[in-house]
């Protein structure tokens, strides 16, 4: 390459030959290579989602107890909070400062009316046991009710799976027992997750419902662990198998695994908070005193301009 | 009418001035040159390119994606592989810009006024992981389904999750596909328009004064 002078910002200093649209096409010439290699020998990941069907057909007993949660409202879905409900289970704050409770309902959603009483009230019809269970446990009081749903959900750890069908001891549950029995039926055929998208409009492409009520019970973590996925697994960061995932949410991930972030009630908060301030940060390099003079300390610009600080002039 | 040869500092109205404009600021020399410094040598500069290059092939395998549908990649052998030119040209997209990024925080490139040059920068790279995060919210498989549950808490705690629902396919599909990549292929365009503009940073000197 030969140097020379020329006009604009090159003006003041020595140049070479240099063909930008070459070295372009070169770039994506190599980098497609590159692709076609790793997509060709490695493919890319893709583990089946679960389904509300799959949940009730292999962990029938976790299904059954997350209804019943559902019903009693101690679920995490029932006393969320905003943007779902009116809870206050899952909000965050630091002092008076909760953006979330400030936000509000957004995105309605009533557990027990939403991912239990409502489906088997749609499967009802036709069905007079059902139909009869279902009116007996609207006609309670929610005293009785809350009575059943508390005796049903102790006498549900002790619960077997027999023919499909989950068996708890004798006790007073009221119509549970014959509601949880229908709702695990419908979920087993596949109906539930039909039931769960049913918004009243032909299409539907969300699943806030289903994806709520998967999150409520432990399937979907139990599979999550054995996928290196959770929270304390650096899980938002990683992929299923050994593909590489969102690897450039290290520091976000970071900050979930040391304290006070991973022992804290609002950690989502605090990191989501803590990213916020890097970020501006990095946007603000160029004026944050030591972070950009950083730099000129290291010697590592020695080594981009190897040839410069070498010769101290243009490079051959 | 104007002569087609008359000089172009007599351009008249809003085209003729927008036209002078871009001709002062853009010039085509600038944008194109054929000459460079001569510590453009330096293999830092690749970092850039690369970049651009696996952006390049990650949109065009995001297309053919977007065309066939969310759902054809899981039933067909040629979606698949579509989806791995896609997962690849991504993680190379983010190893090449990570590397991109401390290449230019090592050279303190925002030097000699160059700092909106690095500020646009390091928005493409935030907008960037916007883009792969809602990409991964809409592979439809078990992998998005376990990101939305959990992301949801910290969107939801940030207030944020009451007009960005990780939980609704149908929205982050569309941010994904339209909204997300022209943000930052615009971005991208300025990023690349800004570099050619001022030029490539001068050599670090080991002076005293700060890498303002």
């Amino acid at each position: 390459m030969s140097t020379d002078s020329t006009t604009g910002y090159r003006a003041s200093v020595p140049t070479v030959t240099y063909d930008l649209v070459k070295e372009l096409a070169l770039a994506l010439v190599g980098t497609l290579a590159l692709v076609l290699l790793l997509s060709l020998v490695l493919s890319s990941p893709d583990v089946a989602p679960v389904t509300i069907q799959s949940w009730a057909q292999k962990q029938p007993v976790d299904f059954v107890t997350t209804a019943v949660a559902e019903l009693a409202g101690n679920s995490t879905s029932a006393d969320y909070g905003p943007p779902y409900n009116d809870g206050s289970g899952s909000v965050q704050r630091i002092g008076f400062f909760s953006p979330q409770a400030w936000a509000g309902v957004h995105e309605p959603v009533d557990s027990a009316q939403d991912f239990v009483l409502q489906p088997l009230e749609r499967a009802a019809a036709g069905n007079p046991e059902l139909s009869e269970s279902l009116s007996a446990y609207r006609g309670a009081a929610e005293k009785q009710r809350q009575g059943w749903l508390e005796a049903y959900g102790k006498a549900l750890k002790d619960a077997k799976v027999e023919d499909g069908r989950v068996v708890v001891a004798d006790g007073d549950y009221g119509p549970l027992p014959i509601m949880m029995r229908h709702l695990l039926e419908i979920a087993r055929a596949g109906g539930l997750d039909g039931y769960l998208l049913a918004s009243g409009h032909f299409y539907q492409t969300d699943y806030t419902r289903p994806l709520l009520f998967l999150g409520d019970g432990s399937y979907l973590a139990s599979l999550a662990e054995d996928q290196h996925l959770l929270g304390n697994q650096w899980g938002m960061m990683n992929e299923t198998g050994n593909y590489p995932g969102q690897s450039w949410l290290w520091l976000y991930t970071l900050w979930y695994q040391v304290p006070p972030y991973n022992g804290a009630a609002n950690a989502d908060l605090l990191v989501v908070l803590t990213m916020a301030v890097l970020s501006l940060g990095l946007v603000l390099v160029p004026f944050i005193p030591v972070v950009k003079d950083i730099p000129r300390w290291l010697p590592v610009y020695r080594l981009i301009w190897r040839s410069h600080h070498a010769g101290g002039g243009p490079q051959s | 009418m104007r002569e087609a040869s008359a000089p172009d500092q007599e351009a008249m109205g809003w085209t003729g001035a927008l036209r002078r404009y871009l001709a002062r600021r853009l010039p085509l020399e600038n944008l194109l040159p054929e000459r460079q410094p001569y510590y453009v040598g330096s293999w830092v500069y690749v970092f850039g390119v690369i970049t651009i290059a696996a952006l390049v092939w990650t949109i065009l395998s995001g297309v053919v994606l977007a065309f066939f549908g969310p759902q054809w990649w899981h039933v067909s052998g040629v979606g698949r592989f579509f989806n791995s030119l896609h997962f690849w040209s991504v993680q190379l997209f983010f190893v090449f810009m990570v590397l991109h990024l401390w290449g230019q925080y090592f050279a303190a490139a925002w030097r000699d006024g160059r700092a909106p040059t690095w500020m646009i920068g390091a928005v493409i790279f935030l907008v960037s992981i916007l883009a792969a995060f809602t990409g991964y919210l809409v592979q439809e498989n078990f992998d998005s389904q376990w990101i939305a549950v959990n992301a949801k808490d910290a969107v939801n705690s940030a207030g944020i999750g009451s007009f960005f629902n990780v939980l609704n396919f149908g929205q982050m599909y569309g941010l994904h596909v339209m909204l997300v990549p022209v943000a930052v292929t615009i971005l991208v365009t300025v990023h690349i328009v800004q570099v050619r503009m001022r030029g490539v940073v001068e050599p670090l000197e080991q002076r005293k004064e700060s890498a303002r």
